[in-house]
């Protein structure tokens, strides 16, 4: 019995909540990655094992899949820890800014540098929940900043917005020079 | 005698000095920021630097990695929050003094005690190099092979109690350099058939992804915060004359900074830790550690900051790094096409020279603003967090656009920074997924150029520094076997690893 034990504690970790979820996630990525390494990567007959370009995928999805099993054992022999799927619930809130995060560049290259950024600093600000209005001037006066740091200053390669072209000759070429 | 002329030339330029300015006092501010740690500020200025001079990008990003750890202990010993991972024991005995109204005396220390351990550190660099440049051509296609290989295990093995975490992540970041368009036999390697895969993942985009969009998402979603640090009175040059009190232990620490700087994945946690411990145990009031004690701020502070010189030790001389910030460099230097490795001391030894005196610069730049501004940046770390996260968001998509304007780029680090954001708060760490890609990407093509000269799998250990290295993994494998096998025995509980928050830096 108390050989069992020991065992246990040599695979028990310092956990938070959700690494179980996390541990399932990790392996079942592993093995899925790992089943399509034989039409996913090519074998050149006739040539040595370790300069083949199958080997590192090999090597590491491999390494990969036998690590995240440990790390599945060593979540599963621990003692649970409640609030996995309130954590498993926050994980998944991260995605509403990887969205923001998205729309951001992809509305860049049309409305410009510039506005764009204006337009998220604002928005993004009242989304994290601040209503006063210094700290509306202050996310319009650090996306300025922001924006002559990079663009004019640090001469940083980003499109110049779509919407640039219907402004009027002498301000258009000022916006698509430096903003 | 010339090539250091040479490496001071290549300082005395306008845009050099503007750069290391910029990069040494934006570097203190960010260190000051709890939550955005020098990875962050590296990673989005990354790309700006691109068009920049080689030695102007580079001393600017220099700049920001020497001299953040300066402004992490201001929170961290003012508000119990160390502004960058590695600060997380000088709030052990900092905050205690600055509960007892001596918040001036540790902020001074902590100042005296990170200049000693920074010059330490460079001049022990600088008094390596020659030996370096000897010892560095003899390392061929398999020595740096090995040495990467060591540089893998040691990452995986310096987390404690989460190897089997740190393994896994460091096997997906090699697995994460393999994806694309094999460069020698033009096959395609899970890329699924999507073509923006055929490029292959760019590692600042990962970076970007993990360090910045994470820390960003985790600040827009935990509650709204805004850490009040009181200003500090008094002169902040008193700390050097406590400090020559206390020589022995911030020499000592930062040897263990420079050694522990020097071998790959172990770095200025197990530095701090292990100068921590040495402190202690030769103190004459082992009792005050953790209450206060003037020694163990040293100890903590003088080991971390002699870091970032030894860390430059097997980048430039193998072109190995050892840690996350040091990977990003060594991107940094294959952009600006200058290649580290043995070549660089033979063929640019100026520039090397170069390097090194930027690094003095900077301390002496970092502490002349730290006296005058201490109390500014108690001002700044008030962001409220939230507004912060804003700002990271931003900003990183400057980091992540401007490298090949792609929308797919931005698509693939908004993935990372969700898995960044899951790592970070399961507290498992990120540093091996990008010393994963890193070293994986030089072992695949070291073994590659080495296998034309192997005929039996022997020789890859026949010459003596291969061999030495070779012995080195069996002995760093033998000795935490060892280890695994005593705390078997001895029923050891496991410690609490709440300190191994190595996914900030």
């Amino acid at each position: 019995m108390s050989r069992i034990k020991t065992l246990q504690a040599l695979f028990k970790r310092y956990r938070r909540p959700g690494d179980i979820v996390f541990a399932w996630l990790a392996l079942i990525v592993s093995v899925l990655l790992l089943s399509q390494l034989a039409d996913q990567t090519a074998w050149r007959s006739g040539g040595k094992l370790f300069a083949q370009p199958r080997f590192w995928p090999a090597v590491s999805l491999g390494g990969m899949t036998v690590f995240a099993a440990l790390h599945l054992l060593g979540s599963a022999l621990s003692e649970r820890l409640h609030g996995r799927w309130h954590e498993v619930g926050l994980w998944a809130a991260s995605f509403e800014y990887a969205v923001w995060f998205i729309a951001y560049a992809s509305v860049v290259p049309y409305a410009g540098y510039l506005p764009a950024t204006m337009i998220f600093a604002v928005a993004l600000t009242v989304r994290a929940g601040y209503r006063r209005p210094w700290a509306i001037l202050a996310a319009i006066g650090s996306a300025i900043s922001v924006v002559l740091l990079f663009k004019p200053l640090l001469r940083v390669n980003l499109p110049s917005g779509l919407i640039y072209d219907s402004l009027p000759e002498g301000l258009r070429q000022i916006m698509l020079t430096y903003f | 005698m010339e090539n250091l002329l040479a490496g001071l030339e290549m300082l005395a330029r306008w845009d050099v000095m503007l750069a290391l300015l910029v990069g040494s006092v934006g570097g203190v501010i960010i260190g000051a920021i709890p939550g955005v740690g020098p990875a962050v500020a590296i990673a989005i200025l990354l790309p700006a630097t691109f068009s920049l001079d080689p030695i102007v990008g580079l001393t600017m990003l220099l700049g920001i990695y020497g001299s953040s750890m300066y402004g992490g202990a201001i929170p961290a010993v003012l508000i119990n929050t160390p502004g960058t991972a590695v600060n997380a024991l000088t709030s052990y005995d900092g905050f205690p003094m600055t509960e007892r109204g001596e918040a001036h005396r540790a902020v001074s220390l902590a100042y005296s005690a990170s200049f000693w351990g920074g010059i330490f550190g460079i001049l022990c660099l600088i008094l390596l190099s020659p030996v370096l440049a000897k010892i560095a051509p003899m390392f061929g296609s398999r020595e740096i092979f090995l040495a990467a290989l060591l540089g893998v295990i040691l990452v995986i093995l310096a987390h404690r109690g989460q190897i089997f975490a740190a393994g896994m992540l460091a096997m997906f970041g090699i697995f994460l350099q393999t994806v694309g368009l094999d460069a020698v036999t033009y096959s395609q390697r899970y890329t699924f058939g999507l073509s923006f895969l055929s490029s292959g993942v760019n590692l600042v985009v990962v970076v970007l992804g993990l360090f910045a969009l994470s820390q960003a998402f985790l600040l827009l979603l935990e509650p709204d915060s805004s850490p009040d640090a009181k200003p500090v009175k008094g002169r902040l040059g008193v700390g050097f004359k406590e400090l020559l009190k206390h020589k022995r232990v911030a020499t000592v620490a930062s040897s263990f900074g420079v050694i522990l700087g020097m071998i790959p994945g172990t770095g200025e946690f197990t530095a701090q830790f292990m100068s921590y411990t040495y402190a202690q145990k030769t103190s004459k009031n082992p009792d005050s550690f953790g209450k206060g004690s003037p020694e163990g701020l040293i100890a903590s502070e003088a080991a971390n900051n002699a870091v970032p010189a030894a860390a430059m030790i097997p980048l430039l001389a193998l072109g190995i790094p050892g840690e996350a910030l040091t990977a990003m460099m060594l991107s940094v230097f294959y952009v600006h096409n200058v290649i580290p490795g043995p070549q660089l001391f033979q063929n640019n030894i100026d520039l090397v020279y170069g390097l090194y005196f930027a690094l003095i610069a900077l301390n002496v730049i970092v502490m002349i603003f730290l006296v005058f501004s201490t109390n500014l940046l108690t001002k700044i770390i008030r962001v409220p967090t939230r507004f912060l996260g804003v700002m990271i968001l931003l900003l990183s998509f400057v980091g992540v656009y401007s490298l090949r304007n792609s929308l797919s780029d931005c698509m693939i680090a908004a993935g990372f920074g969700v898995l960044g954001l899951i790592l970070k708060r399961l507290n498992l760490p990120i540093v091996p997924i990008i010393l994963g890609m890193v070293l994986g990407g030089i072992m695949e093509v070291k073994l590659r150029s080495a296998m034309p000269r192997l005929k039996t799998p022997l020789d890859m250990i026949d010459r003596p520094i291969a061999a030495i290295i070779f012995g080195m993994i069996v002995l760093v494998l033998l000795l935490h076997m060892r280890t695994l096998i005593k705390e078997w025995r001895a029923h050891q509980p496991e410690t609490d690893h709440d300190m191994h928050d190595s996914q900030m830096r």
